[in-house]
């Protein structure tokens, strides 16, 4: 048994939790290092083939200094690896904070609801029953036309759009564990309710929650995605969505341009889904054991 | 009948919140809808006319009335830029939509039948492992992603199919179908995943019942216990989310067809609001957030047509 649980947690754990710590680490990174600005554009090295050397000016001053390409120049010249580090943060900013405030309300209330019960229960249901009837990216876009997509508003319309789904998680696993036996003893020890939901329930119920939150992450980076393909995302600020479709009009001389944004955003999906995934698998493993 | 008026109810209720929502987003805007349209050079005079001729100066309760008792006329109004009714404007483009929607079901399922068949009939083999791992990539591929690797090689490399454009179904079947390929192919690569696992996790269970040992006990050929016996009960799931899924699709049915140059309601949505056309947003949100309340209270209603238990049981919303 313990040697299937240690063949679980193998590369295909290893591997997404380094990928994602690497993007998280270019992200926060992306203003220390020598490199040119996000958008500056340098005109003598307009779609530099990768590891092409151009002069650019570095650490934000005038002068130039030689720099190298490592993935090219995009068709006005500017560095497709200073934009890829700086789409990064628009991407995973969206893409973990949002979850967490879906995470944070929606989980509580699906607590509150599967341990209270009663009017709590069916206000949420009709309420989370609502906001899913909505198909999503038509909310969102109708939001981003009319008060614009800056990446608060996209963050927090984003966040508001994953509660109902944190709020199903929740309070379908409260119910489950408010029945258990130890939550009854500690009941009867004379534990408060604010002490049973924390002390008692949430251990149990966020595992599933971490779980279905990666899931989450993954969708909403695509999500960013499209909308930054469309134009729709953050305004003025490099994104990997906005990079794929700049690149689409050149997709038959450089098809580099789309191809290597696509890349790495399909690995840093496919990063938090498999993780996701291991991590249910270990979860359920774990659960039928008991 | 239970089941069936409180989804009605529910339905309603979308709706009301829909259509409210979309009115009042319009009308509560920041800054005024009348500057917006009249542009930068407007002299005051021409934006008092704009701010009369839309009725602005009326008090918003009486406003909204108004929208509602045009609303359950079918008319949307007319657009700002193009002067063209919006009602007419989303009927029209609509075909383009419901077509894309279509095929790509229609693909997604003649990937899903053959590949759940066969995987839950060889569950754990090699292929069935090969088509899991493959799944679970594709499912992490961005939709628009797809359709730009579908154009990179059929459009650019091998030449076979249009990149981008439409052609009516007037200009002969096969033109109309060959500008459908490549888009509605992009969505189904992505759809067919979920269907697979669903068709094959209900194939497995099929598999175990004591009718196909049966069948098997009389010497019947594999192919024929699947497809004539199992694969008909074990289809149920896959119906219903079927038409579930109709839903999420809409979503990539904007972005597609953005990308193809196809002209359906999708993209209509998309340029208006590029053009910031306040109507035919308004419009195309209201179409098709109704649009989607109605295909899902549809489907629950198909379920109770097919399983009869929920008509007894009175719960399961």
């Amino acid at each position: 048994m313990a040697e299937s649980r240690r063949s679980r947690f193998g590369l295909a754990v290893w591997l997404p939790v380094a990928w994602i710590v690497f993007v998280l680490g270019c992200a926060l990174s992306a203003d220390w290092w020598a490199m040119p600005e996000a958008d500056y554009m340098d005109f003598l090295s307009q779609g530099a083939p990768p590891g092409a050397v151009g002069e650019v000016p570095l650490g934000g001053g005038d002068e130039l200094a030689a720099y190298t390409y490592w993935l090219g120049t995009d068709t006005l010249g500017r560095d497709i690896l200073t934009r890829l580090f700086h789409g990064a943060r628009v991407s995973l900013t969206l893409g973990l904070i949002a979850p967490i405030i879906g995470l944070l309300v929606g989980g509580s209330l699906g607590m509150a609801a599967g341990y209270y019960r009663g009017w709590l229960e069916s206000t949420a249901i009709a309420v989370t029953d609502t906001i899913l009837a909505f198909p999503a990216i038509v909310l969102l876009l109708a939001i981003v036309f009319y008060i614009g997509g800056s990446l608060f508003n996209l963050t927090l319309t984003l966040g508001f759009l994953t509660v109902p789904a944190f709020y199903r998680v929740a309070r379908a696993n409260t119910l489950t564990y408010a029945e258990r036996e130890f939550v009854t003893a500690a009941k009867a020890m004379g534990a408060s309710d604010a002490s049973i939901l924390l002390r008692e329930i949430l251990p149990n119920v966020f595992m599933a929650m971490l779980v279905y939150a990666l899931l989450i992450v993954a969708l909403l980076i695509v999500v960013e995605g499209v909308l930054s393909f469309l134009g729709l995302s953050v305004p003025n600020a490099p994104s990997w969505g906005g990079m794929i479709a700049e690149g689409k009009e050149y997709l038959d001389e450089y098809p580099r341009l789309s191809f290597v944004p696509a890349f790495v955003m399909f690995l840093t999906v496919l990063s938090f889904n498999l993780l996701g995934d291991r991590l249910r698998r270990f979860t359920d493993a774990r659960e039928s054991n008991i | 009948m239970r089941f069936i008026g409180f989804k009605l109810l529910r339905l309603i209720g979308v709706v009301v919140a829909v259509a409210s929502l979309t009115f009042f987003m319009v009308a509560l805007l920041p800054g005024d809808l009348a500057y917006e349209l009249a542009g930068d050079e407007a002299t005051p005079e021409q934006i008092a006319m704009i701010r009369a001729e839309l009725g602005l100066n009326e008090p918003i309760g009486w406003r909204f009335i108004d929208w509602v008792g045009k609303l359950l006329h079918g008319d949307l109004g007319r657009s700002f830029r193009s002067d063209e009714p919006v009602t007419e404007a989303i009927l029209s483009r609509l075909p383009v939509t419901l077509e894309l929607l279509f095929l790509s079901q229609v693909f997604a399922l003649a990937l899903a039948i053959p590949a759940g068949v066969y995987t839950a009939y060889r569950a754990g083999g090699r292929l069935d492992r090969l088509l899991g791992s493959l799944g679970f990539a594709m499912i992490s591929v961005p939709v628009f992603v797809l359709a730009i690797l579908l154009i990179y090689f059929f459009a650019l490399r091998l030449g076979v199919l249009p990149a981008t454009g439409y052609e009516p179904l007037s200009e002969g079947l096969w033109a109309n179908l060959r500008t459908f390929l490549l888009p509605s192919l992009s969505i189904a690569l992505v759809e067919w995943v979920p269907l697979t696992r669903i068709l094959r996790s209900d194939m497995i269970a099929t598999l175990k019942e004591d009718f196909i040992s049966m069948a098997k006990a009389k010497g019947l050929p594999p192919w024929h216990i699947l497809l004539r016996h199992a694969l008909r009960p074990s289809s149920f799931t896959l119906i219903t989310i079927l038409g579930l899924q109709i839903g999420g699709l809409i979503g990539g049915a904007l972005i597609i067809e953005t990308i193809f140059a196809l002209p359906g309601v999708g993209r209509l949505l998309i340029n208006a609001i590029y053009a910031r056309d306040f109507m035919i947003v308004q419009g195309c949100i209201l179409f098709i957030a109704v649009g989607y309340v109605a295909v899902n209270f549809l489907v629950d209603m198909l379920y109770v047509v097919l399983d009869p238990r929920i008509r007894v049981g009175g719960k399961g919303g």
